[in-house]
């Protein structure tokens, strides 16, 4: 198979598929900042003293994580013009799609570091006569934040991956770009193949780089 | 809502007009969901006349294949993944690396992707008659292809929960099984897998769910799981919310189903003295 190996094909579409990865990276960006943002308020909603909030969090949480992401893309690809009225285009509806989505993963990591830090520490700050808000941003945020770095990071490194199923509804991400040469071109194992080795690149290089950032920052 | 939509539950419930009367409204599945959007079953004129095509079974059909590929690739996950997990725990250089870059391949390729090499380029490069076979002799292709593909991408998952569950037993316990007279093989077999399997049940649930989730990455290629066959409901329904809203209770059911008998599981295989994990 590699002795027809054509590289032409790849070198001759480096636009197609660089526009590809743009809208792979753009999902990405948008997706991590909106779902930790998102998933930031579900989790302080998720701690709170009020039972309304957390149960509602709680439940928001449950139905995403137990639904498939394809789902939810179909969900939101057919709803939002319905609900909204007027088609918006794939792009928009997999934006929020993934930021829906995404937030109740984060809003799961964001929880467990926060409460990964153990509660003497709250009593020892209170014992020190910081006030509540002070012990939090002092003492427990810190903390939590960096137990948290490396996960989050890593259900960004998930979230990369995961983008590339917006093909079921035919946005040109990097690997539908890909597999649009391939059927065109019919050049089905070079694409895949080339496809499969900068995923694997990216995602390798950026989770031994998380690693590394592990070791480091941990307390 | 204040948009416009004619929610129509009866579209689930219908089927071909030939189909014996007697069987035509299932009970107990989105009769519920008719009362709580304001009787839907009543907008609807002849619920036989206005069914072209037998929905409920297209989504009892999607749920079965759901689960019928989730299982057989948990098959795959779990024996493949354990013996991957032990094989990055022993000291043999060679096999470790093995283990570590099947994880490493497996794990940093989107699952989408691999489902395409699976099904596309793999008889591709195998031997003419092999890939032959594959593509044209195989029946249901795109199941089996669905089945190996997610069994060996969530393999290299669960290999990483074996792995964290052996390494969390102390090394004492090796030592101890090792004075004792035991051999390494032994001290797996007896010491170091009976407790490691214990401790990751709730990550292994969860990955079981994984599996569940994303066998509906499979429609890709060609496989009629739950999510394909709801969007093809969809589309030829156009009644988009109350086809999602079934597929989705579906899904959280199975895994509500799932999590409660693993819970118990779990509490029945508990090592005595331990805490619960998961609590607090």
């Amino acid at each position: 198979m590699f002795r027809d190996f054509d590289f032409q094909v790849i070198f001759g579409n480096l636009d197609i598929l660089w526009d590809g990865m743009l809208i792979t990276l753009l999902l990405t960006a948008v997706a991590i900042v909106g779902g930790i943002l998102f998933g930031t308020v579900l989790a302080l909603m998720r701690l709170s003293k009020y039972m309304v909030l957390s149960l509602v969090a709680g439940r928001y949480v449950d139905a995403f994580r137990s639904t498939p992401l394809i789902l939810v893309i179909f969900w939101f690809y057919f709803a939002v013009p319905i609900v909204i009225g007027r088609p918006i285009g794939g792009l928009y509806s997999v934006l929020i799609a993934f930021t829906l989505f995404e937030a109740a993963y984060y809003c799961e990591i964001i929880r467990a570091g926060i409460q990964s830090v153990t509660r003497a520490q709250f009593s020892a700050g209170l014992a020190l006569g910081l006030t509540n808000r002070q012990t939090m941003g002092y003492v427990i945020l810190p903390q939590a934040f960096r137990n948290m770095v490396p996960v989050l990071l890593t259900q960004a490194i998930v979230l990369f991956q995961d983008t590339s199923l917006v093909y079921v509804v035919g946005l040109k991400d990097f690997l539908t770009a890909a597999d649009l040469i391939a059927v065109r071109d019919n050049r089905v194992v070079e694409l895949y193949f080339t496809a499969a080795v900068v995923y694997f690149v990216l995602c390798l290089t950026a989770s031994l780089w998380v690693r590394k950032l592990q070791r480091k920052y941990a307390i | 809502m204040a948009m416009k939509y004619n929610w129509d539950w009866s579209i689930l419930l219908c089927r071909l007009p030939e189909a014996d009367p007697t069987g035509a409204v299932e009970p107990g599945m989105p009769g519920s969901g008719s009362t709580e959007f304001g009787g839907g079953m009543g907008q609807t004129f002849d619920t036989g006349a206005e069914c072209a095509q037998p929905y409920f079974d297209w989504i009892v059909s999607g749920l079965g294949w759901t689960v019928v590929v989730a299982i057989c690739a948990w098959v795959i996950t779990f024996s493949l993944g354990s013996v991957i997990g032990v094989s990055r725990t022993v000291e043999n250089k060679t096999v470790r690396a093995i283990a570590t870059a099947y994880v490493e391949m497996f794990r940093n390729v989107p699952l989408l992707l691999q489902m395409f090499i699976w099904f596309f380029v793999v008889p591709e490069l195998l031997p003419e008659d092999a890939g032959r076979w594959l593509k044209r002799d195989l029946p249901f292709p795109e199941y089996w292809t669905a089945i190996v593909c997610l069994g060996m991408y969530h393999a290299s998952r669960t290999a990483e929960q074996v792995r964290a569950g052996i390494e969390s037993i102390p090394t004492g316990q090796t030592h101890a099984g090792l004075a004792m007279g035991l051999t390494q093989t032994q001290v797996y077999r007896y010491v170091l897998l009976p407790v490691s399997y214990r401790i990751i049940i709730p990550p292994l649930t969860s990955d079981f769910m994984g599996i569940f989730k994303n066998s509906s990455v499979a429609l890709t290629i060609g496989v009629m799981e739950l999510t394909a066959q709801s969007r093809q409901i969809a589309e030829y329904t156009f009644n988009i919310f109350e086809v999602f809203t079934l597929a989705t209770v579906l899904y959280m059911l199975v895994t509500l189903i799932v999590v409660t008998i693993m819970r118990f599981v779990e509490a029945k295989v508990r090592i005595p003295g331990t805490i619960a994990l998961g609590g607090d």
